[in-house]
Formats: structure tokens, C-alpha cells, sequence
């Protein structure tokens, strides 16, 4: 375990983490999924969590911006920073954090209610705002995930209404639109097709300059076209999920050190 | 080899020729036959609902004739002078079950949130569910007698309380009797309740999971989860409850005619007596002897079953319409 | 693409330490208030139901003797003698199990044509819609239809009619109930029946019905339970008597009305003996109720 909880990256002297991870360990009830994690996801950088399914990597972003905990009866060991925040210290308040760290999840989840009201949604939990801003924001962020053009008439249609690659990047930009400082991707693309999903990568690349992106994918194409940094996540022979290996892109995709992320990115299991 | 394999086999064989067996016509006792039996039982129970309109309308059909729609609106009934009319009993039955859906409605929403987000462990909520869903199970001549013995004496201070102090308001008006409107409405309120909260429980927990939890990721609190996604995506449902709690409540006889104090009265005093269509029905038919009273009495059953019929198919359209958007 | 900034109305340029801020008071205040208010609800929801069990209880109990179940009521203001509601368990056991004999065959045939064979056409809907309006029907409604049916054309009051009523609100309940337990049963054991050469008649009594059968017995129990505290369709139907139940063709005794009867009668005694009805009727439900739902949430 000693030699995976110290991860080091070579080119990072110039880049400052928004979130670090610290020995972190995730149980369900009493049965451990996930051990021994200890990841620095940094500033601006896309990192990708890959990996065979069931090793972890869900549980894992879900532990960054404690929404695991809403489902169930779930155990959390080990430190978790944002910015040098503790977000498990017990004066947390999870509704700041969690408009501090947005997420997308597997399957589009558009709210049952307009367009407009879906990107204003998160803004107006938060008080009440004007209209004029309201509008701004919405645009703004409707624009940012590059839906502006092909809704800007319907802004008062239901957002069922939309297709399934639509409505991921409507719930991009309803993230975006409270402004957060990570994003974190749980799958985006698992369920759309290949034109939509090439347009959340586009997307991807847009929005790296604005927040920090975590994104859990299976497509190991997409983990390499989109990300800076990728970490490979593992199960073990008592199928405790843990991080393997953790490195820039090119280098987990063409000079991984470790037996096992070679065999996986190169398609031999997983 | 073909020997060898039907001699080896330890399937016994049942002696059929299975070419006759094919070309025999299929038993149609047993096939079309039966299906046939069963459509002509199900025609049977469906049917009833035709049958009895059909036998309630003829019945009351003397009584529509002698007083045609006005019986609707007068407020005349006198068995002595032969002269009837509905509105006392139509007034009756909509305040009490309006008193009991405005009732009802918030606190079964609430039971339905309790039992089905996670404010309380599981081995907490399903208890819970459950004694709630058994208040429907209580006959209701026995939520009367409660009524009777135990809820009027109880509520009846604080009745006289709502007289003293807001007795300027034409609500509260009345010197309380003890049984009355108000006291047949709340009674009314627990009757429905279990049919409010459980579907409406049911209809919250198929909201998907994952719409909460966007919401949750939001910084959105419980509260304003359940405000703004929760109840919004499960409103029609909620509402499609409502109604069949309403139907109920239109119908509800025993309880009722035991604690409101059978009075023909249209009066805006919530703490007075009245009467309903079911309660008058119980109080008056069995000792109404053939001729007007009766038929005048039948016409109330048809106006009742009318009402009823109506809130009940909206209901089932708006459950169902729900149901189908769910399959999709 | 060049993407502005969003701009932010109520936070600036954002500080991770914001994680800490304290939720606002109105917000606070809303969620807290919510909560308890939910919860003082939701008790208020389940308070009658003890006081219900707790009055039947304290008022029943103490009448409660043999003599109490196996004697006939005596006549009002009468004193020194058994009194008892044993005619009244009597005529309900009578009515409810001719009721029964009525509704199950009716209410379990209709449900295997629904399922088996009217599933998704238009007469099987149809049918399906109406039985679920009739469900919805007032009892004392039903008691109206019973009256002109059978207490007008045989002149007399009679259990035979309330028996009839009572057989009509189980119907619904029957078929609604025994429908979905059908449903439960998954269509590749139909088919694989059917593959073997099985007639219609077998397929659906030896692998559906069998199969279901718990749950139909459980929905049955229910609707049995339901005609045991029916009251509103008895009054003018089969009437009541202090007497023994005779036959189906005279008024029948029920235990629930005499509790309507007696509830409201000046008597102290008549009034004690309705609360040791309730206690013996709510008994009765009660068990047919929570043994149901146990085996209902085993099966599911």
C-alpha cells in the first residue's frame, strides 16, 4: 500500500492544487471499496479517472464533493482539501461546498421544468436575484457549453424536450452557472452518442480555463484526448478499489511504470 | 443410432402419436372455452356499475319528474309536505370533504415525505408507513363511535374556544353543539389521509434519484430540493391522490352521519350541525316508506353517485396518464 | 472559443474558505421550520389510530366474556341478564361468508381474463376502467342498488341483500388485487407451460394462479376484511334484529350495526356493548390486515 500512497508527479513545480486527497479510504456500511488513495488534481488541469468498472472511481468523485454520502450509509477515512480546506471538518457547510464543486453526472438529469430555469436553478437556491442578471448568467453559461445558438428561442421549453446530448450539456451549464471552482464528471458521456460526446470533449477543452476538471471515464480514447493528467484505479485481489498509478496523460498512455496500467491502456483487461 | 438413443432414454413414453396428436383440434372447453368463461365474468362485475346506475336512476325517476333540476338547488325537505330538495345535503358533503382535502393534503404530503426521504432510519419510516396506511383499515362505524365518545367531548373546548374568540367571524358564529361540520371534517381528514400519503409516497419515490442529487450538487438544501424538484416532478400524482381521497370523502357514510349532527342547515358556521347525502340516506331510508321521500331519497343516491363518478374517473385518468408517462 | 467569465451577483471572485460560511439565517430558518413541521404532521397523522386502539381497548375490554360472544343482546335497560352480540357474529359470519361465496369466483375470473387473455385490448381496458370506477362507488350507494334489487322485489329486509351489497364492494377489491398478483408472475413461465402442450385452462390454474396464489389469498383477506366493517350497505339492507340470525331471507344482525345502532342509543350498557363490538371487529380486521401485508412484503 506504502508504495502507492505517495504519488509523485514530475512537471507540476508550477501548477497549484485545488484539490488534494490524502490517504482516503471509502467504505459502504462496513465492507471497504476504496483505500490508500493519495492524488493532487491540479489548477486548470483536466484529470481523468480510468479504470475497470467496480475499482472505485465513481465512489471516489463522489467523495469530493460529499454527495456519496446522500446515498447511503457511507464511511469516510482519510483528507480531502479543497484549496487547503478541510471539506470533512465538521463546520463544513455542504450547500457552499457543493456550489463550490459542481458535478455532471453519468445520465443527462435535466430538471422537469424550462430550459432557463434549469441554468437558473442553482442561482436562485441562493437568493434572490434580478432578472437582468438572471438573463445574463443564463446566457452566459448557456454560451459557455455552446447550447446558446440551438435554444436561445425555446429558453421557456421544457428541457425533457431536448436530446440526450443537449441535455448533458444543458446540465454543463447549469453547473457552471453557480460559478464553481471544480467540476467534477462522473461519466458524461456513457450515454449519448459519438457526435454528442465529441462535443462534450470540445466542451472540455473550453472549459478548463474557467475551473478544474475531474472526470471519470471507461473510454481510454476519451481520457487521452481530453485530459492532462489520468489516474488509473485498480482493484485488488480482495477487491478493494485503489489508485494504481497517477501521472500526465501521455505518460500513464506511453510509458506507464507499472505493469498493470500498461496492460490496462493497451486493452488487455478491463 | 436411433435405436440406441430412444432405448437409452429415461423418458418414459406417453403412448401419443404425436402427428394425430397435432392435427387433432386443440380441447376447446379447455381453450377458447375458457377464455370465453372468464370475459363473461369479467363483463359481469364491469357490468354492475351499469346495472346499478341503471336501477338507482329508474327509481328515483318519480322524484326527477315531480321536481326535474330545481331538486338540485331548493332547500326544502319536508316528509310531511311531500316537498324535497338537495342543496342543505350537496352543501353538507362538499364543506365537510373541502374541510378534509385542505386538511388532508398538507399532512399527507408530509407523512409521504417522512416516510420516504431519509430524515428517519429505515426501520423507522416503514413502521410509520404502515400504522398510517392502518387507519384505512378501521371500519369506519368504528371512527365514529371514536368520534362519538372520544374526539367530540375532546375537541369540543377548543371548538368553544373558536367561538369565544373569533365568534365575530362567520365561521366561527355558532355556540358548537359538539358534533358538527368542522368536527365531521377533521373526522373525515384521518379517513383520508391513508390514501393521500401512500400514493403520494409512491409517486415521490419513483422521482428519479438522480434528480435530487443535481440538485444536491447545486448547493441546493432538502428543503428547497423538495420544493423546487421533488414535488414539482411528483404534482400530478400528488394531485391524481388528492382527488381519490376527495372521492372518498364524498362517499364517507357511518362516520359522518355519527358526529354531524344530522341537521338539514345550510349555515357559514363551521362549528354548527348539518347533514351529508350519505348521512341523511342512513339516517332516513331504512324507516322512508314507498312514494316521494323514498324516491326523493334515490335521487340523492344518484346525485351522490354522480359526484362521485366524476372525481373518481378524473382521478384514475390523471393516475394513469401518470403511470404511462412512467413506462416511457 | 473564447468564453467571458460568468458573472457572480452575490459571492466575488471566490475564496475556498467560503466552504465554511454558515448556511444564511433565512434559509437555515426554512429548512429547520420545514422539518418540524413535517414531523409535528406527521404525528398528528398517527395519533387517532392509537387513540383509536387505546379507547376500543379501555372501553371493550372490560364487557368482554364468553357470555359477551356467545349470548344474545338483552333488551335495553334490562339488567341481570347475559347480554351478548353472539347473533351479531353470527349474521356477520353469515353475510360476509355468503358475500364470499359471491364475489371470489366472479372477482378472480374477471382478474385471469384481464391478465391472461384482455391484456392491452381495448374490451380488456374497458373492463379494467369500469371495475376500477366501481371500486370508487360509495358503500351506502351500493346499498341503494341492493335495496331496490333484492329488498323491494322480495318485500322483506334480508341477509340475502346484505349479503349482495357486500358481495358488490368486493368484487372491485377481488379482481384490482388478484390482477396485480397476476401480474407478478413472470410471462416466460406462461410460455414455457404453453410450450409443453398445455391447454389455457391448465397453463393459467397449474403455473399462473398457483403461482400467485399467496397474494391472492392475501388481496381476498383483504376485501373479507373490508365487508366485516362495511356497515353503510347493511342499514337498509339487511336491517337488524336482538335476535338470532334465521335463514338469509330475514333481517340479519351484523356486528357493524349494532355499533351504529347502539352508539347512538341513550343506553349506557348499548353504548358499552358497541365499544366490545368494536373491539372484536377491529380485532378481526386488524389480524386479517397486518398478517396480509406481512406476507404481501415477504412476496415482493
Amino acid at each position: 500500500m506504502d508504495s502507492q500512497s505517495t504519488q509523485t508527479v514530475a512537471d507540476n513545480a508550477n501548477l497549484s492544487p485545488a484539490l488534494r486527497v490524502h490517504n482516503l479510504a471509502f467504505y459502504y456500511g462496513t465492507k471497504k471499496a476504496l483505500e490508500g488513495v493519495t492524488v493532487d488534481m491540479y489548477q486548470n488541469q483536466v484529470t481523468a479517472l480510468i479504470g475497470p468498472s467496480g475499482c472505485g472511481k465513481s465512489t471516489f468523485i463522489k467523495a469530493l464533493n460529499r454527495i456519496g454520502e446522500l446515498e447511503g450509509d457511507i464511511t469516510i477515512e482519510g483528507l480531502v482539501e479543497f484549496y487547503g480546506q478541510n471539506i470533512y471538518a465538521s463546520n463544513v457547510n455542504l450547500n457552499q461546498l457543493r456550489r463550490q464543486i459542481g458535478m455532471v453526472f453519468q445520465k443527462p438529469n435535466p430538471f422537469p421544468m424550462s430550459i432557463y430555469d434549469n441554468v437558473a436553478y442553482g442561482l436562485r437556491v441562493f437568493g434572490r436575484i434580478s432578472k437582468t442578471v438572471l438573463d445574463e448568467t443564463v446566457e452566459v453559461a448557456l454560451r459557455g457549453s455552446a447550447l446558446w445558438d440551438e435554444v436561445k428561442d425555446n429558453l421557456r421549453k421544457s428541457a425533457l424536450g431536448l436530446s440526450g446530448g443537449q441535455q448533458q450539456r444543458l446540465c454543463i451549464a447549469r453547473a457552471m452557472a453557480v460559478r464553481p471552482k471544480v467540476l467534477l464528471m462522473d461519466e458524461p458521456c456513457s450515454a449519448l452518442d459519438p457526435i454528442s460526446t465529441m462535443k462534450i470533449e470540445d466542451l472540455i477543452h473550453s472549459l478548463r480555463n474557467e475551473v478544474t476538471i475531474v472526470i471519470v471515464t471507461h473510454n481510454m480514447q476519451q481520457a487521452s484526448r481530453v485530459s492532462d493528467y489520468t489516474a488509473f484505479f485498480n482493484t485488488d485481489e480482495s477487491r478493494i478499489g485503489q489508485l494504481v498509478e497517477y501521472n500526465l496523460t501521455p505518460q500513464i498512455f506511453g510509458a506507464a511504470t507499472d505493469s498493470r496500467t500498461r496492460d490496462y491502456v493497451e486493452g488487455r483487461f478491463g | 443410432m436411433n435405436a440406441d438413443l430412444s432405448s437409452s432414454s429415461s423418458i418414459p413414453s406417453t403412448g401419443v402419436n404425436p402427428e394425430q396428436d397435432i392435427s387433432r383440434k386443440g380441447n376447446f372447453l379447455m381453450d377458447e372455452g375458457f377464455v370465453y368463461i372468464t370475459l363473461g365474468f369479467a363483463v359481469i362485475a364491469a357490468g354492475l356499475i351499469f346495472w346499478m346506475a341503471a336501477i338507482i336512476t329508474e327509481k328515483a325517476w318519480p322524484a326527477i319528474q315531480t321536481f326535474g333540476i330545481p331538486f338540485i338547488w331548493s332547500t326544502d325537505w319536508s316528509v310531511p309536505a311531500e316537498k324535497f330538495g338537495a342543496l342543505p345535503y350537496i352543501f353538507g358533503t362538499l364543506v365537510t370533504s373541502g374541510i378534509a382535502l385542505l386538511l388532508a393534503v398538507p399532512i399527507g404530503i408530509s407523512v409521504a415525505l417522512i416516510t420516504s426521504e431519509n430524515f428517519l432510519p429505515q426501520w423507522v419510516r416503514t413502521p410509520l408507513g404502515f400504522i398510517v396506511e392502518l387507519i384505512a383499515a378501521i371500519p369506519s362505524v368504528i371512527i365514529g363511535l371514536w368520534g362519538i365518545f372520544v374526539f367530540i367531548p375532546v375537541f369540543l373546548p377548543v371548538q368553544q374556544f373558536l367561538h369565544q374568540t373569533l365568534g365575530w367571524f362567520p365561521l366561527f358564529s355558532s355556540e358548537p353543539p359538539g358534533p358538527g361540520i368542522l368536527v365531521a371534517g377533521l373526522i373525515l381528514t384521518v379517513m383520508i389521509l391513508p390514501t393521500i400519503s401512500s400514493i403520494s409516497r409512491d409517486v415521490l419515490r419513483s422521482v428519479p434519484v438522480t434528480l435530487r442529487s443535481a440538485s444536491m450538487a447545486l448547493g441546493a438544501t432538502r428543503w428547497e430540493t423538495i420544493f423546487r424538484v421533488m414535488l414539482p416532478a411528483a404534482a400530478s400524482g400528488i394531485v391524481g391522490a388528492s382527488i381519490l381521497g376527495l372521492g372518498r370523502a364524498l362517499g364517507e357514510t357511518m362516520a359522518v352521519a355519527m358526529v354531524i349532527g344530522n341537521t338539514k342547515r345550510i349555515t357559514p358556521s363551521l362549528l354548527d350541525s348539518a347533514s351529508t347525502i350519505p348521512a341523511v340516506l342512513a339516517n332516513e331510508f331504512a324507516e322512508s316508506h314507498e312514494g316521494l321521500h323514498l324516491q326523493s331519497l334515490m335521487l340523492l343516491g344518484v346525485i351522490l353517485f354522480i359526484l362521485t363518478l366524476v372525481v373518481n374517473i378524473a382521478a384514475v385518468w390523471i393516475i394513469q396518464a401518470l403511470s404511462l408517462k412512467g413506462r416511457e | 472559443m473564447s468564453t467571458s467569465p460568468i458573472p457572480h451577483p452575490s459571492v466575488s471572485d471566490t475564496d475556498a474558505s467560503l466552504i465554511f460560511q454558515p448556511l444564511s439565517f433565512n434559509r437555515t430558518f426554512f429548512s429547520r421550520g420545514m422539518t418540524g413541521l413535517a414531523f409535528v404532521l406527521s404525528g398528528l397523522a398517527i395519533l387517532p389510530l392509537f387513540s383509536i386502539l387505546f379507547e376500543v381497548i379501555k372501553n371493550g375490554l372490560p364487557q368482554l366474556t364468553l357470555d359477551t360472544l356467545t349470548q344474545l343482546p338483552a333488551p335495553a335497560g334490562m339488567e341481570g341478564i347475559p347480554d351478548g352480540l353472539g347473533n351479531c357474529i353470527i349474521g356477520t359470519l353469515m353475510m360476509v361468508f355468503l358475500a364470499s361465496l359471491m364475489s371470489i369466483p366472479i372477482g378472480i375470473l374477471a382478474a385471469i381474463y384481464l391478465s391472461e387473455f384482455g391484456q392491452g385490448s381495448a374490451i380488456g381496458s374497458g373492463i379494467r376502467f369500469l371495475i376500477t370506477v366501481l371500486s370508487g362507488v360509495p358503500s351506502i350507494v351500493v346499498g341503494l342498488f341492493a335495496y331496490t334489487v333484492i329488498v323491494f322485489t322480495t318485500k322483506t329486509f334480508s341477509g340475502l341483500a346484505g349479503s349482495f351489497a357486500l358481495a358488490i364492494v368486493m368484487v372491485p377489491i377481488i379482481t384490482l388485487s388478484t390482477l396485480e398478483a397476476l401480474k407478478l408472475v413472470p410471462t416466460a413461465q406462461r410460455l414455457a407451460s404453453s410450450a409443453l402442450g398445455a391447454n389455457r385452462f391448465q397453463t393459467t390454474f397449474k403455473i399462473v394462479v398457483s403461482s400467485a396464489l399467496p397474494v391472492i389469498t392475501t388481496g381476498t383477506l383483504l376485501a373479507i376484511s373490508r365487508a366485516i366493517g362495511e356497515t353503510a350497505p347493511l342499514i337498509f339492507t339487511a336491517l337488524f334484529t336482538i335476535n338470532w340470525p334465521d335463514g338469509f331471507f330475514q333481517p340479519t344482525p351484523s356486528l357493524s350495526v349494532m355499533i351504529y345502532n347502539y352508539a347512538g342509543s341513550p343506553f349506557i350498557e348499548q353504548n358499552a356493548m358497541a365499544w366490545t363490538g368494536a373491539l372484536v371487529l377491529v380485532f378481526i380486521v386488524l389480524c386479517i390486515n397486518i398478517f396480509s401485508r406481512l406476507v404481501l412484503a415477504k412476496t415482493r
